[in-house]
Parts: structure tokens; sequence; C-alpha cells
């Protein structure tokens, strides 16, 4: 009975829980979103998705091979942040012809600049789509003006937040119906209001995300734009379904690496994002804030984290249990 | 209570396959290995040479201290060898080997105790050699001493049994219920200061929670508090929390806030050895995990070699990649099939090679399910980060500064993280670092 056997310290049991199955959560949760995004913005919505994912997974790939770091593209999160890009971009049949290397650019910031650079998954500090996003805003600030759907909107080439902002008539924006199917102009995939909603509770069901984020930034943004807009609910509902808020608050404000571990963190996170949106959507010069609101609040995780670590069982005082 | 929450939710799987299946007495081996110690608390001194005969139940080894126990041989036959032993846990111990005459004539000293009062009811408790049977093995007659201070309100029976497979207290508390009942009596009569008896027990056990509602829920001061069936309910601290809502200050023990934590099995076996006078020399433990086809509790001596166990069960140890004492989350694996039962082996996890196997750690996502899982309210991942600090006295500040010293090692980080990174592994070698600096100042001193 001279057997070899394996001494392995506790626990001896897995959950099976894997970073590459969460990513595919992520991937599967944003697949109505993306379709949504083809059907109604047409073949160039495709291109962009096509292009923005290649280019995230493949920048990975070449950055791993070039520092000789173990590959990494495996795990999948490369080709959350390449869709996710991709569907916070306008992009039409007259403007794909710019955009698609424009996003390739965006994609490989993204990727090498905002997370590789960092020390790749877990270690960059802000999200690397809405870092991305932003970097193309600012660079090429024409072709990412937002455009119309196939299907034609009462306003052609503005969301209806920019419409709202240049002061447009209620009867000149899409009508709640086509807010909610995703009917209007904006970014490809942040128009369907209810294929993000659904990825969004697939995500909670499979508890990738809690809700604490989503709940606390859509709601409290909503209750701010009513407060400012005089308890104007057909105006503040504008506010809810008109930008890019519903797919950040569930994709993005959720990101794990850039937002705080434990759920009070998670909570004053989120506010905080509600707070800078409305503050640059009701007083800057943007007509879309929540890329900025959760870039700023990505610099602020850390403290607030730090700030929020909830007291051991028993511990005489509260640990500061931050992840510096 | 409002704002009260039940700790522990890791929905770990239960597993329970032989709760149902009374336990199977495996007939006498031809031989048998008793380590002295291994457990919590200093190794016993032996009494006994090579060759002498011994008896069941006889005392063939002396408490080394206060914090020690009496060990008792567990078979009737000849002791072949006293020789050194490596216990689990990292030291050699002494071991006494015995063989046995297949007889198992008990020992002519085995009488039931006279008891009068606390004072001789802990004096035959220590002289039983019952240790903490919930695993971590402390001589229960040292924790009892307590009671001697008066300031004990609350006795805390632990029958949550939380992980996986093991059901060793679930088929005590239905086939020496009576010995619970008694049990609980005993501390009623004698432990005048004790007004709350509390039974923690996790929802899956429908049936020993009948047993126990049926047997000792009309006796008063008697309660039984079902527990959510989340890992770990079965931690002391846990279930203190859980059953009484009182929280063990850190540095303290369960005793400094008037409670004391007792294994049902524990509770038994007092009353068995009040009732017998047969000291603790055999246990029941579950047999079951992956390589395991007929899954069963079976009762054998104490010094059983788990070969002849798994040999007893059926098992095909050409399957065998793995064997645990205990279950698969805080499980201390075996060297070797030639390694005894203890006295505190509640579960005997024989897992397959293809269990045992999993993949490479990747990098932290932060992605904050350990947080969520701890019990104790730490950040596993903290502490890893903190044990990669270059500076020893940095590394040591933080450490402590994050409460690595209330980690209890329950595996729910490690079992939860999605990059497979060892949590709580890291966790046990930082106390380790911790451990020794601290011992490295006051030598200093």
């Amino acid at each position: 009975m001279a057997q070899n056997l394996i001494v392995s310290t506790s626990p001896h049991l897995h959950s099976g829980a894997r970073t590459q199955r969460i990513m595919l959560d992520m991937l599967i949760a944003l697949t109505p979103a993306a379709i949504a995004a083809v059907v109604f913005f047409g073949w160039p919505a495709l291109v962009i998705i096509a292009v923005s994912v290649i280019s995230a997974v493949g920048s990975e790939f070449v950055f791993n091979l070039i520092v000789k770091k173990k590959q990494t593209i495996g795990d999948l999160s490369a080709a959350v942040t390449g869709l996710l890009l991709a569907l916070t971009l306008p992009v039409s049949k007259d403007t794909v012809g710019n955009v698609w290397w424009q996003t390739m650019l965006g994609a490989i910031f993204a990727i090498v600049v905002v997370k590789c650079l960092f020390g790749g998954i877990g270690c960059n500090f802000a999200n690397p789509a809405i870092t991305g996003r932003i970097f193309m805003l600012i660079c090429f600030s024409e072709t990412t003006t937002p455009v119309a759907t196939g299907f034609g909107t009462l306003v052609s080439g503005a969301t209806p937040l920019s419409a709202i902002k240049a002061g447009a008539a209620a009867e000149e924006l899409p009508s709640v119906l086509d807010m909610l199917i995703g009917n209007r102009g904006g970014a490809i995939g942040e128009t369907c209001a209810i294929a993000l909603v659904a990825g969004g509770i697939y995500l909670l069901c499979r508890r990738v995300i809690s809700w604490h984020t989503p709940t606390i930034f859509i709601g409290a943004t909503f209750l701010l734009s009513l407060a400012l807009t005089g308890f104007d609910l057909n105006a503040s509902v504008y506010q809810l379904l008109g930008g890019g808020l519903i797919l950040s608050a569930f994709f993005m404000a959720t990101d794990y690496a850039t937002t705080p571990l434990n759920k009070w963190g998670k909570a004053v996170f989120a506010l905080g994002c509600a707070l800078i949106t409305v503050v640059i959507r009701f007083f800057g010069n943007y007509p879309e804030g929540v890329s900025y609101a959760i870039l700023i609040m990505n610099i602020l995780a850390t403290p607030i984290e730090i700030l929020t670590s909830p007291k051991a069982l028993g511990s005489k005082k509260a640990k500061k249990g931050g992840n510096a | 209570m409002l704002g009260f929450k039940f700790l522990g939710n890791t929905p770990v799987p239960h597993r329970k396959n032989t709760a149902a299946t009374p336990s199977v007495k495996m007939p006498s081996a031809a031989e048998v290995l008793i380590p002295l110690g291994g457990q919590l608390g200093a190794p016993s001194t032996p009494i006994v040479k090579a060759g002498e005969e011994v008896k069941v139940g006889q005392r063939i080894a002396e408490p080394s201290g206060y914090v020690s126990s009496a060990v008792h041989s567990s078979v009737s036959g000849k002791v072949l060898k006293v020789e050194p032993y490596l216990c689990p846990n990292g030291t050699t111990v002494q071991a006494i080997r015995i063989q046995s005459d297949g007889e198992m004539t008990p020992h002519e000293s085995i009488a039931p105790p006279e008891i009068t009062d606390l004072e001789s009811l802990i004096e035959a408790v220590r002289n039983s050699g019952i240790v903490g049977l919930g695993g971590a093995g402390f001589p229960t007659a040292v924790k009892l001493d307590a009671l001697k201070k008066g300031e004990i309100h609350t006795v805390v029976v632990n029958a949550a049994e939380c992980e996986p497979y093991i059901t060793a207290d679930t088929r005590t508390m239905l086939e020496r219920i009576d010995s619970v009942k008694e049990g609980v009596l005993l501390f009623k009569k004698y432990a005048g200061t004790v007004t709350r008896v509390v039974f923690g027990i996790e929802s899956n056990k429908k049936d020993a929670i009948e047993a126990l509602k049926a047997t000792v829920g009309d006796i008063e001061g008697v309660e039984i508090c079902v527990l959510p069936a989340k890992y770990p309910q079965g931690a002391e601290k846990i279930i203190i929390h859980n059953t009484t809502r009182i929280v063990v200050p850190e540095g303290k023990l369960p005793a400094d806030v008037g409670v004391i934590v007792i294994n049902v099995n524990t509770l038994a076996t007092i009353a068995d050895y009040v009732r017998t006078g047969m000291p603790l020399v055999e246990k029941t433990f579950t047999v079951d995990g992956g390589a395991i086809s007929a899954p069963m509790n079976v009762t054998a001596p104490v010094g059983t070699h788990i070969g002849d166990v798994l040999a007893f069960v059926g098992c095909d140890t050409e399957k065998v990649g793995k064997v645990l004492y205990g279950g698969p989350m805080m499980g201390v694996p075996v060297s070797s099939l030639d390694e005894p039962v203890m006295k505190t082996t509640n579960a005997l996890t024989v897992m397959t090679r293809e269990e045992s196997i999993k993949g490479d750690a990747t990098p932290c996502i932060h992605c904050g399910r350990c947080v969520a899982a701890c019990p104790m309210g730490l950040n596993p991942t903290a502490f890893s980060k903190a044990l990669e600090i270059e500076s020893k006295e940095d590394k040591i500040a933080r450490l402590e500064e994050y409460k690595i010293n209330l980690c209890m090692e329950c595996g729910c980080c490690s079992f939860v993280c999605p990059a497979l990174r060892p949590l709580v592994q890291n966790n046990r070698l930082a106390k380790g670092v911790v451990r020794e600096y601290r011992a490295h100042m006051k030598d200093m001193k």
C-alpha cells in the first residue's frame, strides 16, 4: 500500500467559479444589446463590433507576446472590453469608413495603455472601455457624434439628450416607446433599454454583479433629474433612457477592478456616479456625462473602499481593509 | 432582532449521503496505533512499555500538563512499541502501537464515576480522556473548568455539522439522543449558573431537529435554534453569534462573555462516560467522498489504521488520491493509509485523484466574492497583497491592521474565488509570519 497520496492544505473543494465564466456571462449579457445595435444601425454596427473585439483581443495577445507574459486572452476579459467599447460608439454608413480605424486605435488604447501597462486584468484603476471611449471622444470628436438609426428618428443625427440640451421641444423627441426599444439616435449599444435591462437582469441572476450599483446609479440619477427639472416626470424619463446611463450602470460601473469591493463602497460609488452625471448633464457643456462620471469615480474607488470597509466580527476598531 | 443577520453565507454543497444510514460497528483490527497528541494542548506521557498486556479502557498515557488529556487503550492485547509519530499538524509526538487479541476485554477498573458536584463532574471528564470532538480536540475538562468561576450563563451545543459529507453528529442525535439528553441534564444539575442551553443545528437536518425537539425540547432553559444551511455555521464564533447574538471580542475566549460551546457528540460522550465509565476509546465517523462507492458511518476503535477502515467499507484503494481527517473544507490530509483514526476524527473524506487536482491560480480580478463570503468580515485578498510587502515591519503592521488573527481558516474565500487564488492558504502563511515575528520580538526584550 505504498501509494503516494496528495497532501495539500484545505480547502479541498471549490465552487467551480472561474474568471473566464464571469467574462463569458458578461458577453452573454451584452448579446441582446449587440443584436439590437445591428438591427437599428445595420451592418456598420457589426463592422465596428468586430473591429473593436478583434483589436482588443489582438492587442492584448501581442502585448503579452512582447513582454513575455503568460497569455491571458483566454479569460475573455479583452473581448468584453472590446464589445463594451463598440457599444458606446455611434456609427452609420457615412461614418464607418473613418470610425473603423479610429475604433481600432481606441480598443488598442483601452487594452494596452489603460489595462496591460498597469499589470493586466484586475490591476487597472480606470475602466478600459470607458477610457477608450473618452480617448476617442477627444481625438475624433467629429466622427463620434451620434447618428440616427436606420429607421429614421425625429431628430436625426442627435441623441435625445443633445436635442434637449439644444432646446428641442417635446414633440421633436422620439416617443418613450422608441426610447425603450432603441429606435433613437445615439451610440449603437446604448439605445435599446429593454435589451440592456435584460442583460443586466441576467448578470444579477448569475450573481456576477450585485444590485447595489445599478439600482443606486439609475435611481439617484432619476431622482436628481426629477429635482432639477422641477419634478417633470417626462423630462426625467428622457434623462433615464436618453444617454448611456443604463449600459454604464449595469456593465461599467459594476466593473470589478475599478470599483470598491464591499457593498457600502459600491453604494457610495454609484451615488457619486449619479451626482457627477447629473451635474455634467445639467450644468456642463456636454449633453452626456456618464463616462466622465465613472472615470472620475474610478479614481476615488480605493479611498471609498478603505473608508467603507466593514468592521470585522468582534474587532476592537474598524479595520482598514483597503486594497492599496 | 432588528438588523440581525445570520453570519456565514457560502453555499458549500451538503452531500449528506449517509444521514439516513445507521452507523456500522467495525470489528477490532489486528493492530492499532494510538498517537499521544496531535490535537490542541500538550502531548501526553506514555505509562506503558513494549510487551505489556493492556485491556480496553486502560489508561496508557497521562496528561503532561494542564491543557493535555489522558489516553486509553482502545483494544485488548499487547503493546508492541512506543514510537515517534509525525502528526498531520507537523509536530512529532509519541504513539503507542498495540497488537489486538481480538477479545476486546474491558479493563477491570472500568466503573461509572461517582458524581456529586461540578468539581467531580469535571474530574470525571478529565479522567475520560474526552477532547472536543468537533475537530479541534481541545481537552474538554479544561473548557469545563470555566464553569467553576460561575460566570458562564449559556452553553451552546454545536450540532451545526456544516462540512460536506459529515453526518457523524447527525447520527449521534438519531442513535444516541438519550445520551444527548443525559448530557444536557448533567449541565442543568451541576452547572448552576447556566440558564440557557442552546442547540445550534443547520436546517437541513430535519430528522435530527425532530429528535432534539421530542427529547430535549421541553427541558426548561433548552432552546433549539435552527440555523441556515450555509457554511460555516459550525465555526465557534459564528455559532455563538447566530444562536445567541453575542459577539466574542477579538482576542477573547467565549468564556469571557459567559458562553461555552460544546459539540453535540462531545456532550453525548460525556454522558456515556458518566453512565458506563468507559473512556473515549472508539469513534463514530463518516467515510465518504468521490472514491467511496458505499459511504457509511463507521464505529471503530481509536487508532485503527485508515487502510483497515477503507478495506472495511470496500473502498478500492487504487482510486484513492487524497484522504482527509474531517471534511473537504477544513480537513487535514494524511500522508499514508497507515495513519490512525484519532479521537477527533469525525470523518474520513476519501477523494479520487481527479477530484483532488485543480487548475492554476490566475490574477485577482478584485471581484469581492471573498469579502462577501468571509463570515468574520475580513478582506482575504488584502492579506495576500500585504504578504507581498517586502519590509518585514510594514508587512506585519499591515497584516495586524487587517486583523489576520481573526481568520479562522474556514476556507470560504478560497472556495468562492473565481481566480483559484490560494487565499486561506496565504492567510495561514501570514499568521505564521506574524506569530514568528511576535515571538522574536518577545525574545528580544
